[in-house]
């Protein structure tokens, strides 16, 4: 009798014992979701309201100026942001692949940014690039007086500093990942090739990148989805501005939801940027547990 | 003409020497075989054939030119590695071709060789599939095939079948034996394997902590080894080495063997192989191969001159054409290789034929031959 009730338990122990986390997950990540989705649809302003409206807060969003640059600034960041930190990440890998020197400390100089948050990153960038604090009164006073670095305040120019201090952050990481893919290739490939006669670029162009392909696809997907959340990195160096001109949907959906008191736009916007990573996501865990399956 | 010249090269690795001072020539069309064990710089000295690696000293000349200072590509040399090194991301078509691609050879030679050599080692159907697609036998052909399609003309093979399972050992054995009877060039083969050196080679050199022990034809290794290390290298199972004290009597030498049980028996030296002379009442290491002690025959008897002992059978191993018996003789176990039908029991004692005219000889400090 006993021991059927701490069979019972047993049995039942790791069920409990995920249950509180499994919970939380379901409320608050899940079911906020459907929150979300719901208050979208209605004309929520500070506080939620309940009565379905339709689409017409999409509709709005989809007119708004102010989203299309959002838009528009994640798709130059975001292309922009993967391009650069993969060609400068595979660059600094295959330079730190050649057993040079004190490659350890080399490595742990390019990964430490990755150690910082994006707010600290994003706030020694405001400085640095802040024309009457940093590099252009640096310049001024090295005697270069015609040197002028104002793309921080230029509303044309501002989302390339988000970029900027977007890729110091994450190269080091995407170098990491790919030095690790070219350690994994076996020596004798490249000694095989040496033999075959190709030089070392042509051994870099034809053999080693293509066959860091996987190293390629997991650096996008990882890349892509730190772009479309970027927040805290616009908040800290920019604040979204000049004016509204480096916003992206993240700081969009908050600068409404939050601070003009329009819940229910916000929420549309939470919406599309939620079907966007969806959309992302989705087709790489399909690929990724399809190969799985495969091995 | 030699294909191959290798003179006095050393090698070493910051302060580890890996290789003192090797000297090996190659005639053309001939198959060398570099063999020893795991870690004596076999590898090492094939990447300096290659180019792969810079010698510290010495010279290296491939047909009449000094090599030292050419790039892999220009040594007119193929690999064949142990790992196959396939290009993981090309198909096998593109594997064949791409050495010939880097030499800008015109695309309808290229496909010419890709279909010579995919047939001569019938891999024609795996063209349009890639390495990880293969199976180890199907990725060893095709190593073997990049190597062939560039036509060098120096081979070398660093360990190519010891990824493989026993039986395709074997079959790949003779294979690449065929194919170098076919085509005919010069090969520089690395295993550690001493069968596949007997079996391949038309030379060995035989090779212990960056030296070359020996560099002969199989059968003088086998028959004369130069020291201890390559007689018992060489042989399966392993040659039997004893110490024993020499004896001289009226101009004969002579072993007094220990037989067990406290008793002894004197084996007699045949008088055109006894170096033993400076060594009566010293003790020397004799070395026998198990094929030299055989059951006691009649015919042996009338050849043998009395080299007859009679031990305790210990433990017995059937290998289907000879069962081979394992006996004490000077306190060492000794593996004797007898006709199945003769063989005695564990505990039954045994009469053995001593076939003196191969015995060797060994210092019993340094190990050289005597
Ligand atoms: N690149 C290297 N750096 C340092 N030591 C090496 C290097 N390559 C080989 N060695 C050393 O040289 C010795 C011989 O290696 P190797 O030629 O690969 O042996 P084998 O092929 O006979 O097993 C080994 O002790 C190995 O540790
Ligand atoms: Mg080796």
């Amino acid at each position: 009798m006993m021991k059927s009730i701490a069979d019972k338990l047993e049995r039942q122990l790791p069920r409990l014992v995920l249950a509180p986390t499994v919970l939380a997950i379901m409320v608050f990540v899940y079911g906020f979701i459907l929150w979300t989705a719901w208050v979208s649809f209605t004309n929520s302003t500070l506080l939620p309201k309940y009565e379905f409206q339709g689409f017409f807060q999409y509709v709005k969003l989809f007119g708004n100026d102010r989203w299309w640059v959002a838009c528009q600034n994640l798709a130059i960041f975001g292309s922009l942001f993967i391009f650069i930190c993969i060609a400068l990440g595979l660059l600094l890998a295959i330079l730190l692949d050649q057993r040079i020197r004190c490659e350890g400390a080399i490595r742990a100089v390019y990964l430490y940014p990755m150690a910082l948050s994006f707010i600290v990153t994003g706030t020694a960038w405001k400085w640095m690039l802040n024309p009457s604090l940093g590099l252009e009164r640096l310049m001024h006073q090295f005697g270069f007086t015609g040197f002028t670095f104002d793309w921080l305040v230029n509303s044309e120019m501002s989302i390339y500093t988000v970029v900027i201090a977007g890729v110091w952050q994450s190269t080091g990481f995407v170098m990491a990942m790919f030095l690790a893919g070219l350690r994994g290739i076996d020596d004798a490939i490249i000694q095989a090739a040496q033999v075959d006669g190709a030089g070392l670029p042509r051994i870099y162009r034809c053999i080693i990148i293509p066959s860091l392909r996987p190293v390629f696809f997991s650096s996008i997907i990882i890349l892509s989805h730190i772009a479309i959340k970027s927040f805290d990195l616009v908040v800290a160096l920019t604040s979204g501005g000049p004016g509204y001109s480096s916003d992206l949907p993240a700081t969009f959906m908050y600068a409404f939801a939050f601070n003009r008191n329009r819940l229910g736009f916000g929420a549309a916007s939470a919406m599309v940027m939620f079907g966007a990573v969806m959309g992302i996501i989705v087709p790489y865990l399909y690929s990724e547990l399809r190969g799985k399956k495969h091995a | 003409m030699a294909a191959l010249k290798i003179e006095n090269i050393y090698k070493k690795f910051g302060s580890v020497e890996v290789l003192k001072g090797i000297s090996l020539d190659v005639a053309s069309g001939e198959f060398l075989v570099l063999v020893g064990p795991s870690g004596c710089g076999k590898s090492t000295l094939l990447n300096l054939i290659a180019g792969l690696e810079t010698v510290s000293a010495g010279s290296i000349m491939i047909g009449d030119r000094v090599v030292n200072d050419i790039s892999p590509k220009d040594r007119d040399i193929a690999m064949v590695f142990q790992s196959y090194a396939l290009y993981p991301n090309m198909n096998i078509r593109k594997n064949l071709s791409f050495g010939l691609e880097t030499r800008k050879m015109p695309k309808a030679q290229i496909q010419e060789i890709v279909q010579k050599v995919s047939t001569l080692l019938q891999i024609q159907n795996l063209l349009d599939r890639k390495p990880s697609e293969l199976s180890g036998g199907q990725r060893q052909r095709v190593a073997m095939g990049r190597a062939l399609a560039r036509n060098p003309k120096v081979f070398l093979f660093d360990e190519p079948l010891s990824n493989l399972d026993a039986k395709l050992r074997v079959e790949m054995r003779t294979e690449i034996k065929r194919l170098h009877q076919r085509i005919n060039t010069t090969i520089v083969y690395v295993t550690h394997d001493q069968i596949e050196a007997m079996t391949m080679a038309d030379r060995i050199a035989i090779m212990k902590d960056g030296i070359v022990q020996q560099f002969d034809t199989p059968e003088n290794v086998y028959d004369n080894p130069s020291n201890r290390f390559v007689a018992g290298f060489i042989g399966s199972p392993s040659m039997n080495f004893m110490p024993a004290k020499v004896g001289i009597d009226a101009g004969q030498a002579f072993l007094i063997m220990d037989t067990g049980n406290g008793r002894s028996h004197k084996l007699t030296v045949p008088r055109e192989i006894s170096p033993l002379a400076p060594w009566n009442d010293r003790e020397v290491i004799f070395g026998i191969r198990p094929e030299q002690i055989t059951e006691d025959t009649k015919r042996s008897r009338e050849t043998g001159k009395n080299n007859i002992i009679n031990c305790e059978v210990q433990v017995v191993e059937p290998t289907g054409p000879d069962t081979l018996v394992f006996i004490q003789l000077n306190g060492v176990e000794v593996t004797c290789r007898v006709h199945p039908a003769a063989a005695r029991r564990p505990g039954e004692t045994m009469a053995l034929q001593v076939d003196m005219s191969k015995a060797i000889f060994f210092h019993p400090e340094t190990g050289e031959r005597i």
